[in-house]
């Protein structure tokens, strides 16, 4: 590639005489102001979070968990990259698991979402809890609330048939195979390395629920 | 994230016109992918317009025997499908192998057509980018390649259609149904659907400004063995290198597309005539225009040695 | 105290309540969502603004311009900081990389500005709106390219020296029966924790308190008092949950000096976490290593000549990655030279990640024993048992303080099944998929630093301990609490630990391995001096005392320890100092990494099927968590040997794949069940608890034992990390 190919804007570059690679150009368009008319947080939403009704006033841009951790302070919820790209922020939503770093608040009107703190408490573990305390599924403790939200929403799915990557007949009904529980929760990365031990305190549940 | 309003549409015709009626408006389906780039203003949408409350969510069964599945059925619900399972095992599994439980359950199937591609100077704002910006120049031909096209790619774009579902919707030979502003219904042909880079990288599909896609059709089930097979680094949670949706009958015969190696899923239906002869004598003629780069000059021969592997697969079955 | 004879028999022996694989100790507050990380706090600064950084668009060169005045206009911005109105930042003593572009551009992503404003959304969105003007210079981003010309440093703090000899290399080499020679590449590789680095930063006047997440307090005021010009007693660091770190959070980043500085220009506190796309190029990495080993033998296996030259890169006045540290001590042999090699790069720094020098030297060396083994017509165990040694090979007369590796590797083989290993690559076949086994031996460096703790006891018998010591997902609380319990004879309940602040006594913190030794040390002094205070507030001669039961004891007197806490707590502190021992005795931990593989004839997919590790690493403090280090690590082993890489730019000059999507590491589905297994041994050199530490042990050894796995399934020897499928794919078996 030859200098100058590259259009130059925003953040623009010179380019110094002795520079013979390629040259760094912007790919942002223009900046203009932000539309002042918009008052940010004029836009509503309600939602019930662990059983009980919230109400929001909100601007548009914030995404579902941002409203759970900088709004509600349910800090249970984790946000790992804000981009989709680990779990740590996952959620159940009207009994589906999601990324709520990649849904707007607003996109949840009326929905029922749980998060970690409704799951359990210190004094009161939810089973998949309790599977992981015993099997040491975790360490760091930042992508647990999403492993265990996951873990929680994979049993149901297995139970309700969703298939997956690993199954050998896609016909036949699921079972939660170690091969399976780990396909499944492949969307929740936990840099500690805890993977093998939260396929066990799954399979622990798993195997108490039959 | 530059600020937007918000609404949300009632009937497809209405979310139709909002969009077509204001310039930077968008759709909003799952999120999942317009919600990222818009947070790295690489969408800057002025208006999104959210599509969850127009009953498209439904699969249905056409009166030529196929299935019609409406643009919101979720990823997670579209692969769960009986009917899909039975008949349209490529699709099933072709899903399955993509993103994660979570995404799949918001992602939907307009969106996960529409997604973007991964290319990694796409992603950086400060990088130049035909594609995000007309005119800027690819920073990736040069660069960092691995994960991108082989073929059909352009001097001005080498990006890869980074979906999976899509790649079997082609084998499949599926018709996406659309809606304009107007009201008038269109059906494109999946074939026609995502264009290849050429001049206009920028666009990745046919579809016209505020056209709605409203369903995707499968035409009456194939019978036959259906396979997909992606090749990936890491096991799960990742982009296809490598893809391929396979239908294949008892005597040999089949159809194969490629998903990982160009701006669109990757399929020459005149090849597929060799397929009894072996994978090879297919990617030949399939491959036979490849220009892969430095970097990704493997995913030739990876070609054929999954496309070999699917077939052998059969054989011993 | 002070620890400076091997120790004897004391209350850690009894093993009651150590050793055990009790739960964790804030188990319930991780898996409820209750423990609170740094950028959760909301009740210490509920009017903390957010800032959101805007990363350099360039590597090299210089800003021009900035113009921040849409920025400024746009709806809810508080203030932006540059290096314009950020004061001067200084620099901390560990990391050189500086926090703010000022003017000069460094490496892609170093931040050029902050901007703070009342909401998230607003700062995020402001910050698209400053425009920067760069002028752009040459910049050195390919170790490759300045291999020839990078010179041998001089020996900094750590890593050891940079050239060793010992014995006549070259001729030994030249003359040796059976040699290996080849090079070896690691490439840059991403901590890539799960929380990014964050902090919220609130001054009191002159003093600056943040609740943030890092991994040593004590270099961490330290470093943030020199980046800031203010004295280190001026810093308050609050760290009690720290989502991962592997050595990325060693000390003071981005987050936390740019929180200080914003807060401080803005007046008002601030909560920065770094977006996640721009953690990869702005803060520190383990830099790419270029690793040329030399092993020379004799027929019988022994090694006459070991040689390993290595190569890396780094900001100016960076450190060098010490990979030659594990084959300076592991393996007997005459004839030895080790040297290291550091270019000037003007990448995002190089600095420690998990296992520093040793996992990434090991990724070389541990092949070159594979390779060596197959010339050699042995079997890879055998060639490591005969090469074993007992004493430092630089230094005869420095004995290792223990050294089971030759047991690591014989109970690993028999449980892993070794003997099932075809030795002939490339002939075991299971359908598509070829399989193979390989292992590799570990050896991380046992260190044990000067450490502090507090200890108190109230009238109901509760212990609290405090120390600065943090806790990463270590299991440090748990073993602060079973060392307590233990020394003390009460139940874990009856201890309260507290860790996390700056202000608590000082200890080394996370890193090196060596948090938990040392830790577990400074508790034992504390409590050793507590014991003396209880025993005397209740009459006993403190010689003859016995604790436990919750009760102290001696001859027929027993009385309840919470009865010498009636009259008002007890209150102690000490700190325990190491003397001449690390000199006299060379204190390591070892392992043997054992792995099978499969890899499909067809595409090349590697994917692994069994990994088990035996290790030695002294007294195991609690069986559980430190079996979930080692886990932990042989998971970020496979991510090393099959995919982790930060590919570089060489035109634009930084990591392209700077995201969690594109930086793969491992998911659940890479990662099978996997076993550990401990030695059961103590080192009483190290200190009263005679326990080394075991997390960077883990990663050690992990990805060359996979490496070898490959090479054994396909034939095929991978040189270059990771091993993706394009490595191998035209040495696999032709397809019909
Ligand atoms: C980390 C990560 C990994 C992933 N891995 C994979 C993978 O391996 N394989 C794979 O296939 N995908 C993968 N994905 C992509 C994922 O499948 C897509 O994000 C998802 O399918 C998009 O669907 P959505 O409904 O959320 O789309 P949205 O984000 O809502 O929309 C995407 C685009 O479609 C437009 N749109 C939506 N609905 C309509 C409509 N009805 N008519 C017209 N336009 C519409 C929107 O305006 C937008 O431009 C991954 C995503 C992430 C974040
Ligand atoms: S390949 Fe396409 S998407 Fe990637 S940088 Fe080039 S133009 Fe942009
Ligand atoms: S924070 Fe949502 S996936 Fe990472
Ligand atoms: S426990 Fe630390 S990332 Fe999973």
């Amino acid at each position: 590639m030859e200098e100058g190919e590259y259009e130059i804007s925003r953040r623009s570059v010179l380019v110094s005489s002795a520079v013979t690679a390629t040259l760094a150009a912007a790919g942002v368009s223009e900046a203009q102001p932000l539309p002042k008319a918009l008052a940010p947080a004029d836009h509503k939403v309600s939602f019930v979070v662990n059983g009980k009704g919230q109400a929001f006033s909100l601007d548009p841009r914030i995404t579902l968990l941002d409203a759970l951790r900088e709004h509600l302070h349910l800090t249970g919820t984790k946000k790992g990259c804000d981009h989709g790209q680990c779990g740590a922020c996952t959620v159940i939503v009207n009994g589906e698991r999601i990324n709520s770093c990649l849904s707007l608040a607003l996109q949840h009107e009326g929905d029922e979402v749980t998060t970690i703190e409704g799951l359990g408490t210190p004094e009161k573990l939810h089973p998949m809890q309790a599977a992981f305390v015993k099997h040491d599924g975790y360490q760091c403790g930042y992508c647990t609330p999403g492993q265990i939200c996951s873990a929680v929403a994979v049993l149901d799915e297995i139970k309700r048939g969703v298939p997956s990557h690993v199954q050998a007949e896609l016909t036949r009904a699921p079972t939660p195979t170690n091969a399976e529980l780990r396909e499944r929760m492949s969307g929740n990365i936990c840099r500690c390395g805890a993977y093998s031990n939260i396929a066990e305190a799954m399979a622990d549940v798993a195997e108490a629920r039959v | 994230m530059r600020l937007f309003t918000y609404e949300r549409a009632k009937t497809p015709a209405e979310a139709a016109r909002a969009v077509a009626g204001q310039p930077g408006a968008k759709f909003l389906a799952g999120g999942t992918n317009l919600i990222d780039l818009m947070k790295l203003e690489i969408e800057t949408p002025t208006h999104l317009v959210d599509v969850q409350d127009l009953k498209l969510d439904r699969i249905e069964q056409t009166g030529e025997g196929g299935l019609k599945i409406g643009a919101l059925v979720s990823n997670t619900a579209l692969a769960s499908d009986a009917r899909v399972r039975r008949d349209y095992g490529v699709l099933a599994r072709a899903i399955v192998a993509g993103a994660s439980g979570q995404l799949r359950n918001k992602a939907t199937t307009a969106g996960n057509l529409l997604q973007r591609t991964r290319c990694p100077y796409f992603y950086d704002t400060n990088m130049p980018c035909n594609k995000r910006k007309p005119g800027s120049g690819c920073a990736a031909i040069a660069g960092y390649s691995r994960q991108l096209a082989v073929i059909g790619a352009s001097d001005q774009c080498i990006a890869t259609h980074p979906g999976d579902m899509a790649v079997a919707l082609r084998v499949l030979d599926a018709t996406v149904e659309t809606v304009n502003a107007a009201g008038e219904p269109r059906a494109i042909p999946i074939a026609d659907f995502h264009r290849l880079p050429g001049a206009t990288p920028h666009i990745d599909t046919n579809l016209a400004p505020g056209e709605l896609i409203t369903a995707v059709t499968l035409p009456r089930p194939l019978g036959g063995r259906h396979v997909y097979e992606k090749v990936r680094d890491r096991a799960s949670y990742a982009f296809a290198l490598v893809s391929v949706a396979a239908v294949i009958q008892w005597d040999g015969t089949g159809r194969v597309a490629f998903g990982g190696v160009a701006h669109k899923p990757w399929r020459i239906e005149a090849a597929e005539a060799a397929m009894p002869q072996g994978a090879a004598a297919v990617t030949t003629s399939l491959f036979a225009d490849a220009k892969p780069t430095h970097d990704n000059a493997f995913k030739v021969p990876l070609a054929t040695r999954t496309l070999a592997a699917v077939i052998a697969e059969g054989n011993a079955a | 105290m002070k620890f400076d004879t091997p120790a004897g028999a004391n209350p850690t022996d009894r093993m009651q309540v150590l050793g055990k694989p009790l739960d964790r100790y804030e188990a319930r507050l991780k898996t409820t969502g209750t423990a609170t990380y740094a950028y959760e706090y909301k009740d210490v600064a509920p009017n903390a603004a957010y800032g959101y950084i805007l990363g350099a668009a360039i590597a090299k060169g210089r800003i021009t311009a900035i113009d921040t005045t849409l920025t400024e206009a746009a709806p809810g911005v508080i203030g932006v900081v540059t290096y314009r109105n950020a004061g001067k930042p200084g620099v901390g003593k560990f990391y050189v990389q500086k926090m703010l572009a000022a003017p000069e551009v460094d490496h892609y992503h170093q931040p050029v500005a902050v901007v703070v404003a009342e909401t998230f959304e607003q700062a995020r969105a402001a910050s698209a709106l400053i425009r920067v003007d760069y002028a752009r210079t040459d910049g050195r981003y390919d170790l490759a390219a300045q291999k020839g010309s990078a010179p041998v440093p001089p020996q900094g703090e750590f890593g050891g020296p940079n050239e060793k000899r010992v014995g006549d290399f070259e001729p030994a080499f030249a003359a040796a029966a059976v040699k290996v020679d080849e090079t070896y590449t690691v490439p840059d590789q991403a901590h890539a924790m799960m929380e990014p680095h964050a902090t919220i930063a609130k001054w009191d006047g002159e003093r600056v308190t943040c609740w943030t997440s890092i991994q040593q307090m004590n270099w961490g005021t330290r470093d943030l008092g020199l980046i800031l010009g203010i004295p280190k007693a001026n810093v308050r660091l609050i760290s009690p949950f720290i989502g991962g770190g592997f050595g990325g959070k060693g000390t003071v980043q981005m987050d936390l000096a740019l929180a200080a500085i914003s807060a401080r220009v803005v007046g008002r506190p601030v909560k920065i976490a770094l977006q996640r796309p721009i953690m990869f190029n702005t803060t520190i990495h383990r830099p790419k290593t270029i690793q040329r080993v030399m092993l020379g033998a004799g027929r019988d296996g022994r090694l006459t000549a070991i040689g390993h030259e290595s190569w890396s890169g780094n900001l100016p006045g960076g450190r060098t990655e010490p990979t030659v540290a594990s084959t300076r001590t592991f393996y007997a042999g005459p004839n030895r030279l080790t040297r290291m090699r550091l270019a000037t790069l003007d990448l995002a720094e190089g600095n420690a990640m998990r296992a520093p020098g040793e996992a990434p030297g090991l990724m070389a060396l541990e092949i070159a024993m594979d390779e060596l083994a197959e010339k050699l017509g042995m079997d890879p165990v055998q060639l490591r048992v005969v090469n074993d040694t007992q004493v430092d090979p630089e230094d005869p007369s420095k004995p290792f303080s223990t050294r089971p590796f030759i047991q690591c590797l014989r109970e690993g083989a028999e449980q892993f099944g070794w003997d099932r290993r075809n030795a002939k690559p490339g002939q075991v076949r299971e359908g598509r998929w070829l399989i193979g086994m390989g292992m590799a031996g570990a050896i991380r460096a046992g260190k044990i630093a000067k450490s502090g703790a507090r200890a108190r006891l109230d009238g109901k018998g509760i212990i609290t301990i405090e120390a600065d010591m943090t806790d990463i997902g270590t299991g440090s609380y748990t073993v602060v609490q079973q060392t307590a319990a233990e020394m003390m004879g009460v139940a874990p309940d009856s201890i309260v630990v507290k860790l996390g602040d700056s202000t608590f006594p000082e200890t080394p913190g996370s890193g090196g391995q060596q948090g938990a030794p040392s830790v577990t040390a400074g508790v034992y002094a504390a409590c050793v001096k507590l014991r003396e205070a209880v025993a005397q507030r209740l009459g006993f001669n403190s010689a003859e005392v016995d604790f436990s039961d919750g009760r102290v004891k001696s001859g027929n007197r027993s009385v309840p320890l919470a009865d010498a806490a009636k009259g008002g707590d007890l209150l102690v502190e000490d700190v325990m100092e190491f003397d001449k021992l690390k000199d006299q005795f060379q204190q390591q931990t070892f392992g043997a990494h054992f792995a099978e593989v499969a890899v499909d004839a067809y595409t090349g997919v590697v994917r692994v099927r069994r990994a088990l590790a035996v290790c030695a690493a002294g007294r195991i403090l609690n069986a559980k968590t430190a079996r979930s280090q080692v886990i932990g690590g042989i998971t970020m082993g496979i991510g090393a040997a099959l995919m982790e890489e930060m590919a570089i730019d060489q035109r634009f000059g930084f990591f392209v794949n700077h995201d969690l999507a594109g930086y793969e590491v491992p998911v659940h589905a890479d990662v099978p069940h996997l076993d550990a297994f401990f030695i059961d041994e103590v080192d009483p050199t190290i200190s009263p608890v005679k326990a080394k530490g075991v997390g960077e042990l883990g990663l050690t050894g992990v990805a060359p034992a996979i490496a070898n796995a490959i090479y054994n399934a396909t034939g095929v020897r991978v040189r270059e990390y990771p091993i993706t499928l394009d490595k191998h794919l035209e040495g696999l078996p032709a397809i019909a």
